[in-house]
């Protein structure tokens, strides 16, 4: 059970929120080959340990922001918003 | 047959003869050797989809030098974590054809193992709640008919006379208008599948090396020739991944990624009660399906925690969302004590199918992408990804299933049967 700190409405139940997967993932441009769209939309690092992804503020504020957390301890290392750089965290 | 002849079997008369000398003779079901420098096919991973590929590589390829790695005990992935079902009730063709070998294979796993995988064929109910729900079990079934596989629509009074400990009143909130059947699904035992396959490869000569963790690969030029172990360097000719939810780990260490998010999928087990559940009950409406073991344990599994995790535990949330859902369906069993709740985690493809081919990396291989459904199609991944192994060419059963089909746009779209909401 986890319970994740929007940035908007502060600490809550994992039960509000939806994960959207992995975060910063950079749209190809339009002549990119098949391949390229395929491994776009598909392909996903899936690391275990550090993760960083979106996630969706759904049953409170309406809005997505980042979280880098544990996929194993599944701890929250930092929040960020959606237009923010990927921020330095340690394992 | 000499090789399955000089193993250990087990029979009646064998039970009596030791039995007689007070049970001192019984040999261990599988050696416990210590990895050679080299082998033909290395496979990485001891679940069902490994050991049963080491097995079919020896007994139809006769590739000798096979050794399986597992990290930790055998089965101890989601192998030894799932609740059981076999069936072959998919959409499309190609998923039919694969997963109807699978049970085929499995109708026979007992003798050819000489191992009772406990395999009950006690149908599964897949149940529908409304108007749009009866269509889709209409649809589900005759798609399965098309394909030539057994399945029976069912009106809401013959559900009722398989399941009369559902609830039937009148405030129902999911009332069950009518289902479907497939009655040559039902469980096997997840452990025995692990074992039978792992004894009767061993007795073919492949070596099973458990605690032995792959920490990298082998490399000579592009190719991977090999897998760096915590039991040191082992050299191979080709090397077949077949970890679940790790595949993701084995990707990055072989420096590409995969189609796949790992997700923990829980399951949970009640006291063992008197029978009232004789076959097994799928609600995609409640997100939960139920069964009793034959110790009598009522088994209830059900939606994924829907956040990438490598925690074999399950969150809580998900936890009260199934058992609310049991609830719903079973009210007279709303009393029960949970004995154990765990999870597995389970390696998820976007369309719901299994990706069985060739590796972006040459000399690397992989079966993987099954998701919260790859026990029933133990035997046949396990015969497929031989055939890959020994001739490096996919099954003709599995040409659909390779990565290209990310790229082509050709997916195999199984979300609709797979039981459980990805
Ligand atoms: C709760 C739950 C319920 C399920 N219910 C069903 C069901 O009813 N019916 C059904 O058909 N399917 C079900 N499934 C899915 C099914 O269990 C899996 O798809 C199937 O067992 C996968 O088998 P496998 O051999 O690929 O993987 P696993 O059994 O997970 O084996 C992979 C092995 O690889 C090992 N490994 C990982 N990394 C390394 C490494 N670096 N080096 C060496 N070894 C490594 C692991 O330790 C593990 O033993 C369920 C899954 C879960 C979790
Ligand atoms: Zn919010």
């Amino acid at each position: 059970m986890m319970q994740i700190p929007c940035p908007w409405c502060g600490p809550r139940d994992e039960a509000e929120f939806l994960c959207g997967g992995q975060t910063h993932i950079a749209r190809p441009n339009l002549e990119s080959s098949d391949q390229e769209w395929g491994r776009y939309l598909f392909e996903r690092d899936n690391p275990k340990g550090l993760h960083f992804e979106r996630w969706l503020h759904r049953m409170g504020c309406q809005q997505w922001f980042n979280l880098a957390r544990d996929t194993v301890t599944h701890e929250i290392k930092a929040v960020y918003r959606m237009t923010d750089p990927k921020p330095e965290v340690t394992e | 047959m000499s090789a399955i002849l000089s193993m250990d079997r087990y029979s009646l008369f064998r039970l009596l003869r030791e039995g007689l000398g007070g049970h001192t003779g019984w040999k261990p079901a599988w050696r416990t050797p210590d990895p050679k420098p080299e082998y033909d096919v290395v496979i990485v991973g001891g679940g069902g989809h490994g050991l049963a590929a080491a097995y079919y590589l020896a007994r139809e390829h006769g590739v000798g030098r096979v050794a399986v790695l597992e990290k930790g005990w055998l089965g101890g992935g989601n192998t030894g974590r799932n609740t059981q079902i076999v069936r072959s009730n998919y959409l499309y063709p190609e998923s039919a054809a694969f997963y109807e070998l699978s049970l085929k294979l499995y109708e026979g796993l007992s003798k050819d193992l000489n191992f009772n995988v406990m395999l009950s064929q006690r149908g599964i109910v897949t149940l529908a709640h409304s108007r749009h729900d009866l269509d889709s079990v209409a649809r589900w079934a005759n798609a399965m008919i098309v394909n030539g596989i057994d399945a029976e629509v069912l009106t809401r009074q013959q559900v009722r006379d398989l399941i009369p400990a559902m609830n039937w009143g009148p405030d129902a909130r999911y009332p069950v208008l009518g289902g479907f059947i497939q009655r040559r699904a039902g469980m096997a035992r997840h452990d025995a599948v692990a074992w039978g396959y792992a004894r009767a490869a061993d007795a073919r000569g492949v070596d099973i090396i458990q605690n032995c963790e792959v920490t990298g690969f082998l490399r000579d030029g592009g190719r991977v020739v090999g897998v760096e172990t915590s039991r040191g360097t082992i050299r191979a000719g080709r090397v077949g991944l077949a970890v679940a939810g790790h595949s993701g780990v084995l990707a990055a260490m072989a420096g590409f990624r995969l189609p796949i998010v790992s997700y923990a999928l829980q399951a949970m087990v009640s006291e063992p009660i008197k029978p009232v559940l004789d076959t097994v009950v799928l609600s995609p409406s409640t997100g939960v399906y139920v069964s009793q073991s034959p110790k009598g344990e009522v088994v209830v599994g059900g939606a994924l925690d829907l956040f990438p995790s490598y925690a074999q535990r399950g969150s809580f949330r998900t936890t009260e969302d199934v058992i609310a859902g049991f609830c719903e369906m079973f009210p007279g069993l709303r009393r029960l004590r949970m004995m154990r709740q765990w999870a597995g985690i389970t390696d998820v493809v976007h369309d719901s199918s299994p990706i069985i081919g060739p590796a972006p990396v040459e000399g690397l291989y992989l079966n993987c992408g099954w998701g919260t459904g790859g026990f029933k199609a133990i035997p046949a991944g396990g015969f497929t990804f031989a055939h890959l192994l020994a001739t490096g060419t996919p099954h003709p059963l599995t040409t659909g299933f390779g990565l290209d089909r990310f790229h082509t746009g050709r997916m195999i779209d199984e979300a609709a049967a797979a039981g459980i909401a990805h």
